[in-house]
């Protein structure tokens, strides 16, 4: 097969047709820095903090901001953070490559760690706070990933932290909290993370919102990013993995399934940001162990923590 | 036609014999989604619709984040 816009061989096969290589890699920057222009992801006065794991997803919405801002003459401060959870024979691999990618395009790197913060890394803590329960570690991970990113990023100074959802991302965690009327969840979605601002919450945004899973892995595989394949141990225990398979299996046999849910949840994300505004009239407070950002009394990170101490 | 295939995502290089035609059949053959890979040979990368030729060399790549 060939592109749809010139002799060249396909390297993928899109709902609007064929692209080769040079095509398919100005397509998807494009697509990227239309996000990040219509949705105003990145203001002339912000210091980016860009959330980084090693992978494909955070090292192309890395490459990718830093391509944005010089191709408009942008002069935002820009550093990579990542968290080091301490999961065995996983984490370490993906910050090699995440090491050797920022040294290549001088890219500031700085890794706060759990054991250093919480003194506990990821493998030892869960089987204690979830001791006599079915839930898996990334109830832990998630809680102490989100309140690490927020607390670092706005230490180390950040006004925006960037990171690599990417469409199957959105598309999995829309229908994972339709399947568990998680409506107040849903609300927090969108290529602007979360429904209220407060001073200390570092506003989360995707560039990669619109980009497939599949396309991410082609640009960093044709872009030449070495990234070594290292799945998280804990990955495929999840609720998230069996949705990721259904949506694989609806996506290939009805093409645009991911997109649909999409394109159906952003006409209604208004509504659900403004019954959530309305909903919830509990004020963000400060923790009152940590200070950090918190819903209730206590942040979940120190409810984690407070078992931990038993 | 002998293929010899690299999967990625479970480390496994393996030999196996093949009466199709294109990747898009082996991938059938093999039970693998097209959505969760992409498909290389000598670094080229190929869609479902090529030929396959016997004694290639292909790599399934893991389209799914590690995690």
């Amino acid at each position: 097969m060939t592109c749809h816009h010139c002799p060249e061989k396909s390297v993928i096969s899109l709902q609007h047709g064929e692209l080769c290589k040079n095509h398919f890699l100005s397509y998807f920057e494009e697509k990227v820095f239309k996000t990040i222009k219509k949705y105003h992801l990145i203001g002339r006065k912000d210091s980016i903090s860009v959330a980084v794991s090693g992978g494909k997803d955070s090292l192309t919405v890395l490459y990718l901001t830093r391509k944005y801002l010089r191709e408009n003459n942008l002069e935002n401060e820009l550093f990579a953070l990542a968290i080091d959870e301490g999961i065995h024979d996983y984490r370490s691999k993906t910050l090699q490559d995440l090491d050797v990618f920022c040294a290549k395009y001088t890219i500031p790197v700085k890794v706060v760690k759990t054991k250093d913060v919480f003194g506990h890394t990821l493998d030892e803590a869960y089987p204690v706070v979830n001791k006599g329960t079915k839930k898996k570690p990334c109830n832990v991970c998630g809680v102490w990933r989100r309140y690490l990113l927020n607390k670092y990023a706005r230490e180390f100074g950040a006004t925006k932290v960037i990171t690599g959802h990417n469409l199957d991302d959105e598309a999995q965690a829309i229908v994972m909290n339709w399947f568990k009327a998680n409506t107040s969840l849903a609300a927090h979605l969108g290529p602007i993370s979360g429904v209220e601002d407060h001073e200390l919450f570092v506003p989360r945004v995707k560039p990669l919102y619109f980009c497939p899973e599949k396309e991410v892995r082609l640009y960093a595989l044709l872009k030449g990013f070495q990234i070594q394949f290292v799945e998280c141990p804990y990955a495929r225990a999840g609720y998230r993995a069996q949705i990721q398979d259904l949506l694989n299996d609806f996506e290939q046999k009805y093409k645009g399934t991911k997109q649909g849910i999409i394109n159906s949840f952003l006409d209604i994300l208004p509504l659900l940001k403004e019954r959530e505004r309305q909903q919830n009239q509990e004020q963000i407070q400060e923790c009152q162990e940590c200070g950090e950002p918190a819903h209730g009394r206590v942040c979940q990170a120190c409810k984690i923590k407070a078992v931990l101490a038993t | 036609m002998e293929l010899e295939i690299f999967i990625e995502r479970e480390n496994r290089r393996e030999k196996v014999n093949f009466s199709g035609r294109t990747i898009g059949e082996l991938l059938k053959e093999l039970k693998i989604n097209p959505e969760t890979v992409i498909t290389v040979r000598n670094k080229e990368v190929l869609t479902e619709q090529e030929a396959l030729q016997d004694q290639d060399k292909i790599e399934l790549l893991s389209v799914i984040s590690g995690g």
